[in-house]
């Protein structure tokens, strides 16, 4: 649905404001790695602007550290509407390795509602590129929550019962 | 003289050819030693916690529901991919992916889940009392960074029967956040 709604409003060109919000620079670099000509995002109308005010979509990079909590907050109201916010590493998704520390914010969440969330640290360019082309509806979604459980119990009650019998092991409850 | 050096630029142009990758329409195929999303496998996980305790970014989490069974969950939002776990991992039960394209919007997506029976004591018929007496230990097993016991990033208390009171009371063990 998200998708769908991107594709009404982002149907030209995609302009990307790119928001540090105290990150490390490693997705900083992969982010411009994605506008070099080996990945060139600019087949797909995407262009890196100076100014939120220019943008239709942010990327913010980082876990929101206590000082630029309030600037990226300013810098998304400052983007004109429709807008798309991208949350890019795992700073931004989960507030990374400093999610409980006194500085960080615990993720780009806490500051802007993020649409989607790229993690990885850094995330690849192939990646961030896969994140841009799921908003734009080019690709479908990969990542799905995995459930696993053990079905048997690794010990089986026959030999239970019967270690019980041969070897006089104490397999009850001790009461206290 | 200005053609020629035009045409010597579209020469050199035409050698490399088109580098750029077609990437979204084209999979492009990650190196060998890549370290993408961990996958665990059930049937050899033994849910000692190894992979919990030396987790950077704590985002494994052990939570214990009752005697014998024992839940691992895996926060793939604050997962840096530094790969220790598969590296601790006694059994080899943890693999790291290839699987990079893990773009969503919704964190709950890149979360993984294990329920394990775990193994009693022969004498008492219980789990293995894991809570440590030494207090070094203790700050190494427990979530050190948390003061209040419902945030606490390990939690490995145990009852003796299933009950449905603790199962409440951890529900909200799964995620911790900043007080």
């Amino acid at each position: 649905m998200l998708s769908n709604l991107a594709k009404k409003f982002f149907g030209r060109s995609l302009w990307v404001y790119h928001c540090n919000s105290g990150s490390c620079n490693g997705c900083d670099i992969e982010i411009l790695n994605v506008l070099t000509p080996y990945y060139d995002v600019e087949r797909f109308g995407i262009k890196l602007v100076a100014s939120p005010r220019h943008a239709d979509v942010m990327l913010i990079s980082g876990g929101v550290t206590r000082p630029t909590l309030h600037l990226a907050r300013k810098a998304y109201e400052a983007m004109p509407e429709p807008k798309l916010v991208f949350g890019i590493g795992s700073c931004a998704t989960g507030g990374g390795s400093w999610f409980d520390t006194y500085n960080i914010s615990g993720g780009a969440e806490k500051s802007v509602p993020v649409n989607y969330f790229i993690p990885g640290c850094p995330p690849r360019p192939e990646a961030i590129i896969y994140g841009v082309a799921l908003a734009l509806g080019l690709v479908d979604k990969k990542a799905a929550p995995v459930e696993l459980k053990q079905m048997e119990f690794p010990i089986d009650m026959y030999e239970r019962n019967k270690a019980w019998e041969e070897r006089n092991v104490i397999y009850e409850l001790l009461k206290d | 003289m200005w053609l020629t050096s035009k045409i010597k630029q579209v020469l050199m142009v035409i050698k490399p050819g088109v580098v750029t990758l077609k990437y979204p329409f084209e999979p492009h195929p990650v190196p060998e030693d890549f370290r993408g999303r961990p996958h665990w496998d059930h049937h050899k996980c033994v849910g000692c916690g190894a992979c919990s305790n030396h987790c950077s970014a704590r985002c494994i989490l052990v939570r214990d529901v009752c005697q014998e069974l024992r839940v691992m969950l895996y926060d793939g939002s604050r997962c840096t991919y530094c790969g220790r776990c598969a590296e601790v991992c006694p059994e080899d039960a943890i693999t790291m992916s290839q699987e990079f394209e893990l773009a969503t919007g919704n964190k709950q997506d890149i979360t993984e889940r294990l329920e394990l029976f775990m193994l009693t004591c022969q004498r008492c018929g219980r789990c293995y009392d894991m809570e440590n007496t030494n207090m070094i230990e203790r700050l190494d097993l427990r979530g050190y960074r948390y003061d209040s016991l419902e945030t606490r990033s390990l939690i490995r208390k145990t009852t003796e029967h299933f009950d449905e009171n603790v199962l409440k009371e951890t529900e909200k063990y799964q995620r911790p956040t900043k007080l």
